[in-house]
């Protein structure tokens, strides 16, 4: 066995407990949560079967933690977990498996997949088996500071025209104030607009905020690839920098694993809570909607659909804001059939958009099938959405599949129409 | 031995043996799994927890929406063989009168002739999920050994206890004393395979309805 075999395995055995072994119990081979995974759906391959992508931890759980499998073991009659196998479920833990948490809901015996996909991939990462372009990303976020290897001076860029627009002066690095804002960089490069939308409602609800020049990536490829002590190094910088500035809060950019990977597996991963609360830019914006600061001077008038980001929504539980926040700045919404936690994932989350095979990226256009139908569907050309990520990889099937569809960020949108 | 001492065997013996294995085998399952615990989530909640498992454990037994639609058989088919297999278990004359014997506890049962088309319903349904499991892609794939064995194991007490109330092919005494042994097979196989699911799947739901009401997910 190779000593990256053995630290995979021992990751694994590091990471199942209770709930895993209790899960992995239950399964009854009914294979509902298929039907609840884009990937199967789209492509009508069993080996996309959600329970079937945990094989190599079921089998370590049942070598390690069972009699039974103990003595089967010892007798030499169990398949031991290679690297070969490993290498072979790559595929299946990575390209096709956007952590999206949709077989969670539906498995009839209460078994949370999503969960066990987080931990199986704590062994692949550690052994190995991630994806190049995750461990690229990983690599640039610890090295540089992000995963697109962007440096402060491409945010002082963005500050500075969002300044221009805007006409107000942004605070950089300065202690005691409400917010710490941070960005993705799909933000940076792509949506710079995010930051003056921001600029924009928070002068408006009368809210301080400051970037820090040494945070202001707010997403974590380490927890994408499951390396948790990475995760643990690139969250921290945040921590330290928002209690070193002793902010009340930090705000989670729409980006949605972001949210998750600060909001929910940042104290986790540091073992204590945090000195300051992590809000997600939408229960903000929600929060000033009922106060009555949020009003529109105008409404969207073309027919829209809204897509929930999995991460943000029926993952990190922000299922009351985007709705009402959308009805406040369109006129004419569509609620689709599959919304809020039981949305269709745009097909490249959990770090799946940061692989770049031909093989993944086909498989990525064929996962979008799902969207495009709720889309044609509803009959609307366009759509809203509140993440960075989620917004890169529908751009890319619009492009794919010739579509004349406009994809709008809820934010910005909101920004725009905003009582002057 | 006769067809009588092998009945007289199965309910002595046999049975404490089964029930014996039975009763320590799922205390050491229980104990191998939940004794694992799990680390404390510190990130603060989004509510109070409150009830969050205990709704998943309730939620969980009815079909989230559109799920029937896309598998009909295994919702309807799961459905009826399951409460079929209670009705059978705990309102049969007979099973009331052993429960009560061991245990002390009784309550009153169904007429034989309710059980009886239960017991045919239920080994109609029974066949029904099994030809689907061999005729579905994702079931086919997923399944081993163990799916065929546990399905086999459950359905020749229903099967047996049937036939043998029936007086079909063999004499009744043979029959019920096969019926008894095919009981104890699926006690002393069940703590050990997929049919423990019978027991886990409260802990399953709880995990996940906490973990997720947590984040503020009703799942």
């Amino acid at each position: 066995m190779s000593a990256s075999l053995q630290k995979g395995i021992n990751a694994l055995k590091e990471v199942i407990d209770a709930p895993v072994a209790s899960y992995l119990n239950s399964c009854v081979h009914c294979g509902l949560c298929a039907e609840a995974c884009l990937f199967h759906l789209e492509t009508d391959d069993p080996k996309y079967t959600p329970i079937h992508k945990l094989e190599p931890l079921r089998r370590v759980y049942e070598q390690e933690y069972t009699l039974l499998g103990r003595l089967k073991k010892m007798v030499g009659l169990s398949k031991p977990v290679t690297d070969d196998e490993l290498e072979e479920w790559k595929e299946l833990v990575y390209d096709s498996c956007t952590m999206c948490g949709r077989c969670s809901m539906v498995c009839p015996v209460g078994n949370d997949i999503v969960y066990m996909v987080r931990k199986l991939r704590e062994g692949m990462a550690v052994s190995g088996h991630a994806p190049e372009g995750i461990q690229g990303a990983v690599k640039r976020t610890v090295e540089i500071g992000g995963p697109m290897g962007l440096k402060w001076p491409a945010v002082a860029n963005v500050i500075k025209k969002a300044e221009a627009a805007t006409g107000e002066t942004i605070n950089v690095d300065k202690p005691g104030v409400d917010y710490l804002v941070l960005l993705s960089s799909m933000e940076i490069v792509n949506y710079p607009e995010y930051l003056e939308a921001l600029v924009k409602i928070f002068k408006k609800a009368g809210i301080s905020f400051t970037l820090a020049s040494d945070a202001f990536e707010a997403t974590n490829a380490g927890m994408q690839i499951g390396a948790s002590d990475l995760a643990k190094l690139i969250v921290s910088r945040i921590i330290n920098s928002a209690e070193k500035l002793g902010v009340k809060y930090v705000l989670s950019p729409e980006c949605g694993h972001a949210y998750m990977a600060i909001r929910w597996e940042g104290p986790n991963l540091i073992g204590r809570p945090y000195k300051f609360e992590v809000r997600h830019v939408l229960e903000v914006l929600d929060e000033l909607r009922q106060k009555g600061v949020l009003k529109m001077k105008d409404k969207f008038k073309e027919p829209l659909i809204l897509h929930d980001p999995c991460q943000i929504v029926r993952r990190g539980g922000v299922l009351e804001a985007p709705e009402p926040l959308v009805q406040t700045v369109a006129e004419n919404y569509i609620p689709i059939v599959d919304k809020q936690k039981w949305n269709w994932c745009c097909g490249g989350g959990g770090g799946a958009s940061a692989i770049h095979t031909e093989e993944a990226e086909a498989l990525r256009a064929k996962a979008f099938r799902i969207k495009k139908r709720q889309i044609e569907e509803n009959g609307v050309n366009t759509m809203v959405t509140f993440c960075a990520n989620c917004r890169i990889v529908i751009e890319e099937g619009f492009d794919h599949y010739g579509m004349n569809t406009q994809l709008l960020g809820l934010t910005e949108l909101l920004a725009e129409h905003l009582e002057d | 031995m006769n067809e009588m001492q092998f009945l007289t065997w199965v309910r002595g013996p046999g049975l404490d043996i089964a029930i014996g294995i039975f009763l320590l085998g799922v205390l050491w399952r229980l104990i191998e799994i939940y004794s694992l615990g799990r680390k404390v989530d510190v990130a603060p909640g989004r509510h109070r927890d409150g009830a969050s498992g205990l709704h998943t454990v309730f939620r969980r037994s009815v079909p989230p929406p559109g799920m029937v639609k896309r598998s009909p058989v295994t919702y309807i088919g799961g459905y009826v063989f399951h409460i079929g297999l209670a009705i059978i278990v705990f309102l049969f004359e007979p099973h009331i009168i052993l429960i009560r014997d061991l245990t002390g506890l009784s309550w009153p049962g169904l007429p034989s002739q309710v059980i009886d088309l239960v017991s045919v319903i239920t080994l109609g349904a029974m066949l029904v999920v099994l030809a689907d499991r061999i005729k579905k892609p994702v079931k086919r794939y997923l399944s081993t050994f163990e799916d065929w064995f546990t399905w086999t194991l459950t359905f020749l007490p229903v099967l047996t206890g049937w036939m043998a109330v029936q007086h079909l092919l063999l004499p009744y005494t043979t029959m019920l004393a096969l019926h008894i042994l095919s009981v104890e097979l699926l006690l002393i196989v069940l703590p050990f395979t997929k049919l423990f699911h019978a027991f886990t799947v409260f802990g399953s739901r709880w995990y996940l309805g906490k973990i997720n009401g947590h984040r503020g997910v009703p799942v």
